[in-house]
This record gives structure tokens, sequence and C-alpha cells, in this order.
């Protein structure tokens, strides 16, 4: 359904859309067994919705459960379908739409944080205003030799692009990021 | 085998496991990553194996004897080749929501990857094309996986599954499961129960209307024949006309009385109109597909929609709809017409007279009208006659593609559901002989025509010899007109008449075709002949193909254009050659 918004119009319908888009933060539980990611990444490529962000990881071992969590952007009525779709997937146990979460709860915004690494390379007065940086930031060092470091940093995403753009003129060489972890704020769980 | 300990082979297990599903037949083709079944098969008398000569024909097979029963339909291909000659009934399948258990063969588990003979990532192709699906690398999963496709294709929203199984796991000795025992997924489960709320919003929203119209499809098929039942005392009780999409043609019997007909893209006026004015639409078991809607801004835009649907991303995916029921179709009837019955005050007949006036008078314009010809065989006079002389007799339909498609759902009657199978979601070219196969095989004794093209029988044609080598007495009654209809149609429309590609330039004899392959073959192209030839066909007790020649131009109407409303239909007396040209402007032409 996201056809009409391609610009030859080679679609079925070409009602403008009215809608605006917005960024909505999913969280996916699924069972931990072979092919489960590609179905939710061929379902996304496949309807030609939105990945902002994808991390997945294995969260209840013995239960065999994955948490995936998808920054994804459209309109309301595409990110409702983005929703049903992923239910409709065997193995996915449920679906949690965060940001729609946090509004209910009266929140703006789910908790959303990314770790990064950062490696710096340069000399001198670069090294040391590397440093105060990676302070400023409460960036930690966790390797480093007399020509480089590397710092690692956790936090919203909008600060690490922030730190990643200072660091720029100071020998960056390699960033590597892990996309986005979300929670509802609060006592309840998912 | 030894039963005392269930421990047998991966081979056994699949004929074991097929058996306690139920499972009487299976279609498919042989090749060496399934040979261990194939032995199997071989030893055994309680499955039949009908042998296709193409993949795409056993899928086909087991869509249409799982449309005409009710059953799953169960197709057994080798890897590689086997498996992507499977794709297409497969998305087929999911499109039309058909119960299918695909078992396909794979290479080794040691050699999967390494790029072996007949390997494809099978999994992996056919992810976007199944409900779900699994590729087995443990004997002793075999069993809960077999089970478990089973379970999934046949509940909820039906749909196809793969079982890939490696040569060395079907060799491999291991636990046999029997179905009860064995562990399901359990983020499956869909429901099926209606929400009474929502049910009772829609029965007084029902009840308040001035100009209703329920739209049906394919959904009421599918939830078996107890809610044909039901759909059939709701419109009963409520007076209100029914209108149903391609796929759920016989839910309600076409000879009742408030029957508008098919709508849609080729339906017929009073259903289109209705549909565009009404002020309550009851959606069941439908989908508000492209072909339905026509241009969406302008769909239906004074009514209040209720849709009933069992797959939660059906609502609300192309229109928003104001009173959403999730839950099988067969439960949600079952409701709707209690808590009608329960109304305190019904509706008063007269709330609804003009509103019935109004569809008589969409009626009167008889917008499958064609102009008869005493010279050359009409299409749709060739469907009307194949229609009246195969009445009172227990008689399935299946089609191919195209013009000869859209004739069979306007003229052929269905009163009955499960009598009806075509290809309406992905459009399958090749969909009927191989269907019709599997319905005769389902229905031994039923009369079993596929309608069909003289384009579309060409891409599944060797299923013929399939229906000789099993005494199949399937008819396939080919439309004639040396094109491909639809697509010249369209080429009318969109692209100036250049007609690119779509005649057919060497056609071949039918009738020595069918001899070839030891058939009947028959031929006619006089009106005045048709009937006693259609009943001689009827009366063969073999296999026959029918070469029914038609008007070559004859254009399929009335029809909504491209990027047009339900209101804006092209009647078959207004479509003159000009007016054909120039129905889809500019904007239209992107679309199809």
């Amino acid at each position: 359904m996201n056809a009409h918004q391609l610009p030859t119009g080679s679609a079925y319908f070409i009602a403008p859309e009215t809608a605006k888009a917005e960024n909505h933060t999913l969280s996916v539980l699924v069972s931990n067994e072979p092919g489960v990611l590609a179905r939710v990444i061929g379902l996304f490529s496949g309807r030609g919705y939105n990945i902002e962000s994808l991390t997945v990881s294995e969260t209840e071992h013995e239960a065999h459960l994955s948490r995936i969590t998808i920054v994804t952007r459209g309109t309301p009525a595409v990110l409702e379908q983005i929703k049903a779709q992923l239910e409709r997937i065997v193995p996915v146990h449920r679906v949690v739409d965060l940001t729609v979460r946090a509004k209910d709860l009266g929140q703006e915004r789910p908790i959303e944080r990314e770790v990064a690494l950062i490696k710096v390379v340069g000399s001198g007065e670069h090294r040391a205003e590397t440093l105060r940086l990676a302070d400023a930031f409460q960036a930690k060092v966790v390797d480093a030799t007399v020509e480089h470091f590397i710092l690692e940093m956790t936090g919203k995403s909008s600060k690490i692009d922030q730190f990643v753009a200072i660091l720029k003129p100071l020998g960056l060489i390699e960033i590597c990021r892990t996309g986005i972890a979300a929670m509802n704020r609060g006592p309840q769980g998912m | 085998m030894t039963d005392s300990n269930n421990q047998m082979t991966g081979a056994e297990i699949v004929l074991r496991a097929l058996k306690d599903n139920g499972v009487e037949h299976i279609f498919g083709y042989p090749g060496g990553a399934v040979l261990p079944i194939y032995d199997e098969i071989f030893q055994q008398e309680d499955i039949q194996h009908i042998l296709v000569r193409h993949e795409q024909g056993a899928g086909h097979a087991a869509e249409g004897y799982a449309r005409s029963t009710g059953k799953v339909g169960v197709m057994l291909v080798t890897s590689g080749p086997g498996a992507t000659n499977a794709v297409t009934p497969l998305q087929d399948a999911l499109m039309d929501s058909v119960p299918l258990v695909c078992l396909s063969g794979q290479v080794p588990t040691t050699l999967i990857g390494s790029d072996a003979f007949q390997e494809c990532d099978t999994v992996g192709i056919t992810r976007p094309c199944t409900k779900h699906n699994w590729l087995v690398k443990d004997v002793n999963e075999l069993a809960a996986v077999i089970h478990e496709a089973f379970r999934i294709a046949q509940s909820g929203r039906p749909g196809p599954v793969v079982v890939d199984i490696p040569k060395d796991v079907q060799f491999a000795t291991g636990t046999y499961t029997p179905p009860g025992a064995a562990p399901v997924n359990k983020s499956y489960t869909p429901k099926v129960q209606g929400d009474l709320n929502a049910i009772q919003a829609a029965v007084e929203l029902m009840a308040s209307a001035k100009r209703p119209v329920l739209y049906t499809g394919g959904g009421v098929v599918n939830s078996g024949p107890a809610a044909s039942r039901l759909l059939r005392e709701l419109v009963e009780l409520t007076n209100f006309p029914i209108t149903s999409t391609l796929m759920g043609l016989g839910s309600y019997p076409a000879s009742g009385k408030n029957w508008l007909g098919m709508l849609g893209m080729h339906g017929s006026y009073e259903a289109n109109m209705a549909m565009h004015d009404c002020d309550v639409m009851v959606c069941i078991g439908a989908r508000f597909d492209d072909r339905i809607t026509g241009r969406l801004n302008a769909f239906s835009p004074n009514s209040r929609k209720i849709h009933v649907d069992i797959d939660p991303s059906s609502i609300n995916k192309n229109v928003r709809v104001d009173v959403p029921i999730l839950g099988d179709v067969g439960r949600v009837l079952e409701d709707m017409v209690r808590l009608w019955r329960a109304l305190p005050k019904k509706p008063e007949k007269s709330q609804t007279q003009e509103w019935h006036e109004s569809i008589d008078r969409w009626r009167g314009r008889n917008s499958f009208a064609f102009k008869p010809s005493n010279d050359v065989i009409m299409p749709q006079h060739a469907i009307q006659r194949l229609y009246e002389l195969s009445k009172g007799r227990e008689t399935y339909v299946t089609t191919e593609v195209g013009q000869h498609q859209m004739w069979a759902a306007q003229f052929f009657g269905f009163e009955e559901p499960n009598r009806w199978m075509t290809s309406g979601g992905l459009g399958t070219m090749g969909y009927g002989l191989p269907a019709a196969i599997g319905v005769q095989v389902a229905h031994p004794d039923a009369l079993v025509i596929d309608i069909a093209g003289d384009a579309s029988i060409q891409m599944c044609i060797q299923e013929m010899s399939c229906a000789i080598q099993y005494n199949l007495p399937v008819k396939i009654f080919i439309l004639n007109n040396q094109y491909m209809g639809m697509v010249r149609q369209w080429q009318q429309l969109l692209h100036g008449n250049r007609l690119s590609n779509s005649y057919t330039e060497a056609m071949p004899d039918f009738v020595k075709l069918a001899e070839a392959y030891g058939a009947v073959g028959m031929y006619c192209d006089d009106p005045k002949e048709l009937d006693e030839k259609i009943e001689e066909m009827i009366a063969v007790k073999k296999p026959v193909i029918f070469d029914c020649r038609v008007a070559n131009l004859a254009n399929c109407f009335p029809m909504i254009p491209s990027g047009k409303a339900h209101n804006e239909m092209l009647l078959p007396d207004e479509a003159t050659d000009d007016v054909v040209a120039n129905a889809i402007d500019a904007k239209g032409r992107q679309l199809v």
C-alpha cells in the first residue's frame, strides 16, 4: 500500500497521500528459530515498508524468545498495517508499538538507546581534545595505543550523531553502531 | 516398520503423518531428492498419488481438490526445479486463501549450501509465498512439523505451507509422534469468535440502514458450508441485496431473489451501483481488492462499513471501516443471525422500499447484454448454453484467466459454494486444467468443466496426459478467439489498438491435439450446432477438448475502467470503438 508514493505512479491507486509519515519504534517478540529474522525483514522489503533501525537478540533463553526492535517510518494507516502484518507471521508472539504505548501512558516517547564504538586516530592536541569530548559525552575509552582510541558511548541516537560529527575533524576513522534498543517507561512490562 | 515403539524412517513418517491427517490423494512428481518418499508410496495403498506432468500442475490440482472439498490439498515435489516450479501455485494459493501442504525434497543436510545438484534455497524462495515454511533437519521433528503444517494450512485464514525435507532425513530413523501429542507453535492461535459487542453494533447499524448491501467473498466459502447456509438465512431475514466477489460465487445462489450478480471491474451494473450508493455496507469475508473497489477515493463515499474477516491485516488495509469484526465468517454470521432475530424492533419494509426500487431500475439496464448472432458464436452465448445444458447435474467449473473467466463468472450461475474454482488474486493462466483434474479426482462422478481460453489452456496443456492416465473425464471448453482476449482488450483501451503480441499466429489444432493425448476432440463454429455438440461433450465419459470458435473481437463488458469509480461503468451498449479508445484518461493509463 506504499505503492502510491512511488514517483512513477505505476501503481493501482494514486490517491495522493495526505497523512503525515511519522517514526515509530516497534518491539517484536519472536520464537528464536531459524529464518525468523528473514521473515520479518522480508515482510518490510516485500511490502515496501521502511526500516530506519533494527536490532535483534535473544532475550529469554529458556523460552527461546528473541526481541526485535524496529524503528520504521510511515503514515498512521501504514504503521497499523505493519503491526497487523507482523502479527500474521507464525513465529511472532507479540508486537507492541512502543511509540503508541508511550502516548497511551502519557509519555512523550519510549526510552531509546544505542551503543556506538568509535575509533579515533591522531596525535598531539587532537588526542587531548578527543578525550575532553569523550568526558563531556560520557564516552568510555575501551582500547588505546599512542596512535588511537576506541570510545564506547551509550545514548540517544541524536546524541551519538552529534558526538560523531564533532569527532570527525579529530581523526575519526571507524564507527560501529548497534541500532536502537527500546522500552517503555514505568513499572509495566511489555 | 516397527510400529510398536514408533521408530521408523523419515519417509515412513511422511506417509504415516499424511494418513493421520486424513489425506487420501496427493499430487506430485518424483525426482532424486524425494525418491525415499516415492518408495514408501509404492509400498502402501491408503494414499493415492496422482502423477502430474509439471509441478505447477500438481499445485493447481491440489488447489482444485482443496477448494472443491474444503480439505487440505497436498503436493509433493523434488528439490531444485521441482520446488521452483511449485512457486506459482503456492503464491496462487496464498492470494486466494487455499489450504495447501507442499512437501519438497531437499539435498542431504551435509550438502546444503554447497550448490549441490538440484539444490535451491527452497525455504528462502518460498518464504514470501507461503503462510509458513520449514526445513526439517532432524527426523525426530518431522512428524510434529507435518502435523503443524496441516494445522496452519487450514486454520485461520487458510493458505499454503512448505515442508522441505532433506534426503538424509528421509532415510534416517526416528520417532513418530501422532497428531495430538505433537507440540504446536504457541504464537499461532487465530481468533475465530467475533467480539459480541462489535457484532451487536453491526446488527444495529444494519437495522438502521435505508440502503444496505451485503458484499461477500471467498471467506464465506472457506468458512465451510454452514457459513453459506447462515448467509442465506441472513439475507432471508434482512431482505438485503447481496453481491459477491469472483471468489465468493455460489455462497448465495445465483437464482436467489436478492442476488445482484458479481461486483467489481467486470461486475454487474446493479452490484456496482449498489456498492456506490449504499448507506451501510456489510463486507463478509472479502478484502476490498483493487479489482473490486475501483478508484479508492471514490469508493462507496457515503456508506458506513462493517467488515468481517479472520485476518486482522485485511481490516483497514485498503479501505477504512467503521465496524471491524475479527473472526471466522461462520461463527460471526451465527451471532449476527441470532442478534438480528433478537432485535426488539425490526426495520419496517418501507425503510428500504426506495432502495429496492433503485436496484430494480439498475437491473433493468441489463448490463451483461450482448448482441446475439446467427453467424458466429458469441462467447457469452456459449457460456449461457453451457450453463443451461449442464443444469441439474453435479457440476464443477474451473477457469483459466482472461475474458473467458469473466464471462464464465457473469453467465454461469452458481447455486452452491465450492463449485467454482478460479484464480482470482494472482490471475494465473494455466490454472484451470490442473485444477479441474484435482476436482475430478475428488468428485469422480461429477461433471467438471474447465472453461478456458485458447491462450491460457496452452500454459498447462501437458496435464491432458495426466487426465488420460487416471481416466479423469474433465471437459475443456475453449472459447477460442485466437487472441489473448483480455490483453487485446486492454491494448484497445490503453495503447491505441496496437495489438502487440496478443494475437496467436500459430494455433494448434485442438481436435488433433486432444486425439494425440488419447482424449476426444470436438469443434464447433456454428451457433446452430452448439447445443447438440455441448450435449455430446457432456455425454462423453472421457476427457474432451472442445474447440469452440467464438467471435474474435468480442470484448468483456460492463467494465469499470482504471481510475474510475463504481458509478462510472462502461456499459456494453455504450462501448463503441471510440468510447473504448478514450475510456481511460492519461492518469488512469498508469494504473492498469
